[in-house]
């Protein structure tokens, strides 16, 4: 009976669904060296880049899929896939919000996404990225006053080469993986900061990422330098229309904090996550890591993952520098016929570094929740200490749990606490607020929510309403 | 204002195997009384209790449930509570990351939405519930804190004893809400209680001890043995099974 009403519950309509149409330069299916010559062209790129996007493809072509995560899709066709697609533009891009298409600013109105400086998220810098490209970034003359740089990739490579060249593949090497070599070679843009020692950056800095051409893969490319005793907060958000095919996100980002410098890291992940069937929906393959390579620095990961057909991320952390600090804060919730394959990886490399895994896993329909992660202390790491909690909770008969610990430890002042949970949610916490006059709706919200505190908490103060109210759309018609 | 009819439920054990619990329950309880049900462990008193609340896995199998006319075996347990039902529970759970404070805001404008009533601004709410805190001694840092999430046995009855007098209901069922209190609390629980004592609103209190009931005072106390209500009497028996147990009654059940 409980069971029945869950059901009806967790069932509300993605409401980031719709199509924009904008007249957009896009490529050919199809990739080919020939292919990235011309992105690297279009982009006028210095030739490292070009030498270094060489270099990944070639790599990539000895390389296939990897197969290991607990997920289930049939073989992607790479020829198949459009690597670049950008609205058309007078020139080189928007050197302002004028030139911006006002579809595109319309489009992210609609998403809630005012580009205009004045706009509902007053105080957050904002860099979106539409389809391959980065359309606008708001907020760029006060960044500049204190020294932030905050533009797109592809403004970046233009303008501080030096910084790229230094600091691109430094943490995720080209080599890394399949979905790195493949981003690697093809990227086309995506969100560049650098905060300069002794700054705290004056604002949340945010990109938006949105997936609108059809049969398009997205990869796009976030690196973030804080250089000594600096220190900034940086939230990613995605959407895409709903459509009936897969279509791949391929993104890898990379941190970089030097001494005594914080960088923290908050995704609210809203992909399409495919219909109830499983038709459809973003494969959410991302590379995601941060090196701690100065003393006393902190790298803090918060995601929030509720979209996307297959979710296949680990965003870890390097603790390079003596005392430095790994946080791991992740909520993935999978409803339907979703899949999520996530954790971390935290490397204590320095004496006495830290780190926390925080992991809440809610599966509900038919959707796949597994947990992954690392824990490795290498010899030198003396006093290395790790806190791990993972606890899972599952909506219904049909979903499932599933936990991987991998704990390697060649240090033994090395101290690592590990514990995980599953359980269902519970019949009397239901009936005790539904007593109380709460809705079952409410109810299975409001447990949820209490489930995912901790991470939320987390949250920059504006986006944690958000990320409340997208789990409670997520979970609609969720439970059975 | 209550009234049940021939109730008999059962429910079904994992090897589907089906236990009667409940097996014929009369009872009627007019506005403004205080009912007391007492028995022993196991007779069924908290399932009755749970039953009325429209807790889902018992079976009804027979008979009827009517609260201030309106038939409860159609309601869902939430419209059972804003209609104005309130079960404050033998074992209240606890609800990890939920906020107090927040948890009994959406109960109190959730049941207020019902009455059709605007629902209470932030700092109404506030100072209602500070009033209310003190009626029942407890700390207002228990507003912060999850919902019953590390409170002590005592600090979770209380929490339960808040909530009723916030809700306001025109049935309150008290299971064993006195067991696990010291006397301090008691006296607050039955303050609580007895300021909520009013023409229009009735009272069940399931209790094993005599003790409550001198501070708040029933004017009927039944029986419950094995599912059934074998006797009820005036607040003198409540002393009478005080004294001699329940043995003595043992006649009066019916077998099966
Ligand atoms: N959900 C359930 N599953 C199995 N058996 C149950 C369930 N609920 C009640 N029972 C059984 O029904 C009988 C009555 O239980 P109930 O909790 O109503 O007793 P009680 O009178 O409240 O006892 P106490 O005074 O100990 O609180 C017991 O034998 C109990 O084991
Ligand atoms: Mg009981």
């Amino acid at each position: 009976m409980t069971n029945q009403y869950l059901k009806q519950i967790v069932n509300k309509n993605y409401q980031y669904g719709f199509i924009t149409a904008i007249e957009s330069e896009t490529f050919a299916p199809g990739l080919s060296e020939e292919v990235i010559r011309q992105i690297s062209k279009l982009k006028n790129e210095p030739e490292f880049m070009l030498a270094w996007r060489l270099k990944a493809y070639q790599h990539w072509l000895t390389l296939s899929p990897p197969k290991w995560a607990h997920v289930n899709f049939p073989e992607i066709d790479y020829q198949n896939i459009i690597y670049y697609s950008a609205p058309k533009v007078k020139k080189d891009g928007p050197k302002s919000l004028e030139e911006v298409d006002p579809k595109l600013l319309e489009t992210y109105k609609k998403l809630g996404i005012p580009l205009h400086e004045q706009g509902r998220l007053a105080g957050v810098a904002v860099d979106a990225v539409f389809d391959s490209v980065s359309v606008a970034t708001t907020f760029k003359t006060k960044l500049a006053e204190a020294g932030v740089i905050f533009c797109s990739f592809s403004e970046a490579v233009q303008e501080h080469p030096e910084l790229v060249e230094k600091y691109l593949g430094s943490v995720v090497p080209y080599r890394d993986n399949f979905f790195a070599a493949l981003n690697s070679a093809v990227f086309s843009d995506g969100s560049f900061v650098y905060i300069p020692a002794g700054v705290r950056c004056p604002m949340e800095l945010s990109t938006y990422f949105r997936i609108n051409a059809a049969n398009t893969g997205q990869f796009e490319r976030t690196l973030i330098i804080a250089d000594r005793d600096s220190h900034v907060s940086y939230l990613e958000g995605c959407t895409a229309p709903m459509r009936d095919e897969n279509q791949l996100h391929a993104a890898v980002v990379e941190l970089v904090a030097l001494d005594n410098a914080e960088i923290k890291y908050s995704t609210v992940q809203n992909w399409y996550p495919g219909d109830e069937e499983g038709r459809g929906g973003i494969y959410n393959f991302v590379t995601k890591r941060g090196a701690c390579r100065g003393k006393h620095s902190k790298i803090s990961w918060t995601q929030i993952e509720t979209g996307s057909a297959i979710t296949w991320k680990y965003p870890s952390v390097i603790l390079q520098g003596d005392h430095s600090v790994g946080e791991f804060y992740s909520v993935a919730l999978t409803n339907h016929r979703q899949q999520a394959d996530t954790g971390t990886k935290m490397i204590h490399m320095g004496k006495n570094t830290r780190s926390t895994i925080i992991s809440k896993g809610i599966s509900a329909g038919f959707g796949q929740n597994t947990y992954r992660g690392l824990v490795r202390v290498l010899p030198q790491a003396q006093g290395a200490r790790n806190f791990t909690q993972c606890e899972s909770l599952l909506l219904g008969d049909t979903c499932g749990a599933h936990t991987f610990p991998y704990i390697e430890v060649k240090n033994p002042t090395a101290k690592i606490e590990h514990e995980a949970y599953t359980s269902k949610i519970g019949v009397d916490q239901l009936f005790y607020c539904r007593q109380r006059g709460l809705s079952m709706e409410d109810a299975v919200c409001m447990i949820v929510n209490g489930f995912c505190k901790r991470v939320f908490n987390e949250l920059p103060m504006e986006f944690a309403v958000e990320a409340q109210k997208l789990l409670e759309v997520s979970l609609e018609g969720s439970v059975g | 204002m209550l009234k049940i009819k021939n109730l008999h439920a059962s429910i079904q054990d994992e090897k589907q195997k089906t236990k009667s619990i409940l097996r014929g329950i009369d009872l009627h309880v007019k506005p403004g009384e205080v009912h007391a049900i007492m028995g022993p462990n196991g007779s069924g008193k908290s399932t009755l209790a749970n039953i009325l609340a429209g807790r889902e896995e018992y079976q009804i199998t027979q008979g009827e449930m009517w609260l201030d006319g309106q038939n409860l075996m159609d309601l869902p347990p939430e419209a059972r509570a804003t209609a104005g039902l309130f079960l404050a529970f033998q074992y209240p759970v606890e609800i990890p990351g939920v906020n107090n404070m927040y948890f009994l805001k959406a109960a109190v404008n959730s049941v207020r939405k019902q009455r059709q009533l605007p629902p209470l601004d932030a700092m109404d709410f506030l100072t209602l519930i500070k009033s209310k805190m003190k009626e029942v001694g407890m700390d207002e840092k228990f507003l912060n804190r999850a919902v019953n999430e590390g409170f002590s046995g005592g600090e979770k009855k209380r929490n339960e004893i808040l909530q009723m007098l916030m809700l306001e209901p025109k049935l309150a069922i008290l299971d064993e809400t006195d067991s696990g209190l010291d006397i301090d609390a008691l006296q607050s629980v039955a303050k609580g209680v007895n300021s909520l004592r009013d023409p229009n609103r009735s009272i069940v209190v399931v209790t094993h001890y005599q003790r409550l009931l001198s501070y708040i005072v029933p004017d009927v106390v039944h029986v419950m043995v094995k599912g059934q209500i074998i006797k009820s009497g005036g607040k003198e028996l409540a002393l009478e099974l005080e004294e001699k147990g329940y043995g003595w009654l043992n006649e009066n059940v019916e077998q099966v």
